[in-house]
């Protein structure tokens, strides 16, 4: 399109009366530090917002105040030491993050554990799994104002803790795996008192559900905010109930071949097509219940036997390189472990779930207020170990 | 089937509320009044480790597989009377320092697994808190005082296989 | 005023007023401290709460005064600090003024006022002013959001709470807020005056509406946007310390304490037990008993905890409303409803 001069000169003048009057007009944004120290971020997460009134225009999370330095630790550690060290990564479901290490190992020394120790393992990854979760459960009413849900979180998680302690010796940090099975076997009347407690959990969900999940304010709050489409999702790199409350049908216990004993229970994984923050707290809840199934179902098929195979006293892992990750509480776990034949690793690669989980902050916060952001960064549910390991 | 009239979720949650208010009333807390009464910690809870120095030889494994190597041991080796009348005087570790740095100790158990002469325990108890970060360093004779309060091992659940 | 066998000086009243107002708002304000926030909310939440200061740490309250007053009271240093040390007193203040006016017994009061319940509506909104202020002048973004929220919130829920009022008003055809009493004692329902006629019976709406704006003007969960811990730290709290802190926290809870004085007195009757179970007169104060002045306390603190045992107990169950919700919820939800209220209860105080 051609303008005649007087067309354009006008065209020149409006423009500039507009800049001017947009320059008088323009407010300053604010920049909002949530964080590093805050009650909503459950550790030192920091995340930058710039402000317009209560509007987030833009969003940044700035991670890296918990650094501990995990993979270079790893390298000065022999690999016994090392499962130590992992499963402080997501300290509220330590022994999921023992066990895709010990995969790594075990497949690079081309051994496998006995059946009961498979079993045993995959019960104890769960219970961990429901640790996490129920803790999230509760997390999520103090995030939005409710005081209660998370104190009925902790008592109900003190019945799983108690199991995982009184197999493991450690509430938090059980280190119960061993390359090639499980340190020891399992007390006496454990199964009894973990279908009891498995009962609990079950109870407590329904707790939850009534509590929280039916409440209308909590619903308001949750449904149509942060949605995440499932194409946005994937390209970030979101994996576990985020990845599967965008309706993605995938998870890694049941997509993966393990010498794990997923697929010896009948169970169901859930996915919702919205993506929002609803559908990623309901994911949540619905595994849970998932996973108490899983542990009531296997509690019946642990196979007689040993816990442990034979391995050397002194473990020298064979060179060679080894991927393996697990569907943790938080999403997929990995780790790629490099060995060049001595007793540590070469160097290992962590990929923690929540540090890709938090990556779709700054595309998700555009545009909402800064309410929903409290809210949106409960419903990914990120552990700060996770993400700073 | 006649359709259940639905409670509105917000009265559910008072409702929930108010259970759990009930129960505490009739049932008590779920919590325990620490330092009056105290919970007892399953057996292979891992409280503190106790040393039975006896069976130490200073063999430095420990030691060496400890992940933040908290444990200091050293020794010297002595002379100590014939098991039998008549043998050869043997040679023994005898055990000078073993310091456990609990300031440090990231309670793994790994020291107890590799010991291999049952020198090292897991004890239950967990009462050993300190004014001061220093004092976390506990000493042999701190050490041994806890073996008393080592519990026997649990038995196993069924199945259980060598 | 009570009648004093012995004449007391102008200044000995004076005194009498001051300690009888202090004690008014600070005993029932420790009392929901204790009762509500430290005990019922732990047994909901499966725990004992306090324990160890005095008899079922009944002197936590104690302790925790003493705690608060040693530490030291802090100013940011780009802070407007005289406004900023003001404001606490600003949103103390209006509870005090709220007091003045709740009548505790038949001659039980500070002053009688004959348009008591429009007084106690327009003073109540003075602590707007302390809690604008103090988040301003902290100098804080948090505190900044959160008194802008907080004004926003409080003169959205002045309106449905006037509103809420008005019915009574209509009902009771005063302002006064002992005649109001009067009126729901001295009243019957449809010929039957065993209960009296206690407005939380023909006021149902309007009971409901003023306990939701209520909740909202003391900033309790599920409308406690302006201090929203786990977003905004603590609103426009979050910069004091020390005494001012606990002034803000006195002040949450004898506020409360006090609306639910005013709430017991519109629509449960307030010091008032039914005039026909000892045929007093309602039209002339004087024919009731004299006893009523130290009974019609107890029984006004009774009324007032159970109304702020539910705010309490709603306060412990719910998550809160985003901004946006709540400013909806009470313009286009509250608003028109008391107003149809209103116009409800005019045209039937009318027709019969």
């Amino acid at each position: 399109m051609t303008l005649t001069d007087r067309q354009q000169l006008s065209y020149i003048a409006s423009q500039a009366a507009d800049a001017r009057l947009n320059v008088e007009l323009e407010t300053e944004g604010m920049t909002l530090n949530i964080g590093p120290q805050h009650p909503a971020t459950h550790g030192t997460l920091r995340i930058i917002c710039r402000l317009d009134g209560e509007q987030v225009i833009w969003a940044e999370p700035s991670a890296g105040y918990m650094h501990r330095g995990y993979e270079k630790l790893t390298e000065v550690r022999t690999f016994p030491q090392v499962t130590t060290l992992v499963n402080r990564i997501d300290w509220l479901g330590s022994f999921a993050n023992e066990v895709p290490f010990i995969l790594a190992a075990e497949k690079l020394m081309e051994i496998e554990a006995p059946p009961r120790a498979q079993v045993i393992r995959t019960i104890l990854f769960e219970l961990s799994r429901i640790a996490n979760v129920s803790l999230f459960l509760g997390d999520l009413g103090v995030q939005m104002g409710a005081v209660t849900p998370v104190f009925l979180a902790f008592r109900d998680r003190e019945y799983v803790l108690n199991l995982i302690e009184s197999a493991t010796g450690g509430r938090f940090h059980p280190n119960f795996d061993r390359i090639g099975g499980l340190k020891d076997d399992l007390p006496k009347g454990w199964i009894d008192e973990a279908r009891q407690s498995v009962k609990k959990l079950m109870q407590f969900c329904d707790t939850i559900e009534d509590l929280l999940f039916g409440n209308e304010i909590f619903q308001s709050r949750m449904r149509g905010i942060g949605v995440i489409p499932a194409e946005v999702a994937k390209d970030y790199g979101l994996s576990g109930p985020n990845l599967r409350a965008s309706g993605v049908d995938w998870d890694l216990r049941r997509d993966q071949e393990l010498p794990m004993a997923w697929d010896k229970a009948d169970w169901k994984v859930w996915t919702h097509p919205d993506g929002d923050s609803w559908a990623r707290c309901w994911i949540r809840l619905q595994e849970t219940r998932e996973s108490c199934k899983i542990v009531e179902q296997l509690l019946d098929q642990i196979p007689a036997g040993p816990v442990m195979t034979k391995v050397p006293r002194i473990i020298k892992v064979p060179a060679g390189e080894a991927w393996v990750s697990t569907e943790n509480p938080l999403g997929e776990m990995g780790y790629y472990v490099v060995s060049k034949g001595d007793l540590g690793p070469f160097r290992v690669k962590i990929r923690s779930a929540s540090f890709n989980n938090i990556s779709v902050v700054p595309w998700v916060l555009k545009g909402v207020y800064v309410p929903d952001v409290i809210t949106i960064l409960a419903s990914l549910y990120f552990i700060l170990g996770d993400i700073d390991r | 089937m006649p359709k259940k009239p639905k409670i509105p979720g917000l009265l559910k949650g008072l409702g929930v509320t108010f259970g759990t208010f009930v129960d505490t009333v009739t049932d008590g807390a779920q919590t325990v009044q620490y330092p009056h009464e105290k919970e007892t910690p399953p057996i292979r809870a891992r409280g503190v480790i106790a040393l039975h120095e006896g069976n130490c030889t200073a063999c430095m494994l420990c030691s060496r597989s400890c992940p933040d190597w908290c444990i200091y041991i050293e020794g010297h080796k002595q002379l100590a009377p014939p098991r039998r009348a008549g043998g050869k005087p043997r040679q023994v570790n005898h055990l000078d320092r073993f310091d456990i740095d609990y300031a440090l100790c990231m309670y793994c158990g790994i020291c107890v697994e590799v010991c291999p002469f049952d020198a090292l325990f897991w004890s239950p108890e967990y009462e050993y808190s300190e004014p001061k970060i220093a004092d976390l360093l506990h000493d042999k004779d701190k050490l041994g005082e806890w073996m008393e309060t080592v519990p026997e091992a649990p038995d196993l659940e069924a199945g259980a296989g060598k | 005023m009570v009648q004093f066998a012995i004449e007391i000086p102008y200044w000995g009243q004076s005194l009498l007023r001051v300690v009888g107002g202090l004690v008014a708002v600070l005993l029932p304000a420790g009392g929901i401290v204790y009762l509500f926030l430290f005990k019922m909310m732990s047994f909901m939440q499966s725990r004992l709460g306090p324990m160890e200061a005095g008899p079922y740490g009944s002197l936590q309250l104690v302790a925790e005064v003493g705690k608060w007053m040693q530490k030291e009271d802090l100013a940011p240093e780009r802070a407007d600090v005289p406004i900023y040390k003001i404001a606490p007193l600003i949103v103390l203040l209006s509870t005090f003024l709220l007091i003045v006016v709740v009548p505790f017994g038949p001659d039980a009061y500070f002053t009688d006022f004959e348009t008591g319940i429009f007084y106690a509506m327009a003073v109540g909104s003075v602590s707007v002013l302390g809690i604008l202020i103090a988040g301003w002048s902290s100098a804080n973004k948090y505190s900044l959001l959160g008194g802008l929220r907080a004004a926003g919130q409080l003169i959205a829920y002045e309106l449905p709470m006037v509103l809420a009022t008005l019915g009574v008003v209509i009902q009771a055809g005063s302002m006064n807020l002992n005649q109001i009493v009067v009126a729901q004692n001295d009243g019957e329902i449809f010929g039957f005056g065993g209960l009296g006629n206690p407005f939380i019976i023909t006021q149902f709406v309007g009971f409901l509406i003023f306990m939701i704006a209520v909740q909202a003007e003391l900033t309790q969960v599920p409308f406690d946007m302006p201090i929203a811990e786990s977003e905004l730290v603590s609103g426009y709290m979050t910069e004091y310390s020390g005494f001012r802190f606990l002034i803000f926290f006195i002040a949450e809870f004898a506020t409360a304490g006090v609306f639910a004085f005013i709430a017991s007195i519109l629509f449960l009757g307030g010091w008032g037990i039914p005039f026909d179970w000892f045929g007093w007169d309602g039209a002339d104060l004087g024919t009731v008993d004299n006893w009523m002045n130290v009974a019609g306390p107890i029984i006004m603190a009774t009324k007032m905890f159970i109304l702020v045992a539910i705010i309490m107990w709603v306060r412990f169950s719910y998550p809160r409303f985003r901004e946006d919700q709540l400013q909806t919820f009470a313009w286009k939800f509250l608003i028109p409803l008391s107003l149809a209220n209103i116009a409800a209860t005019a045209i039937l105080k009318v027709s019969f």
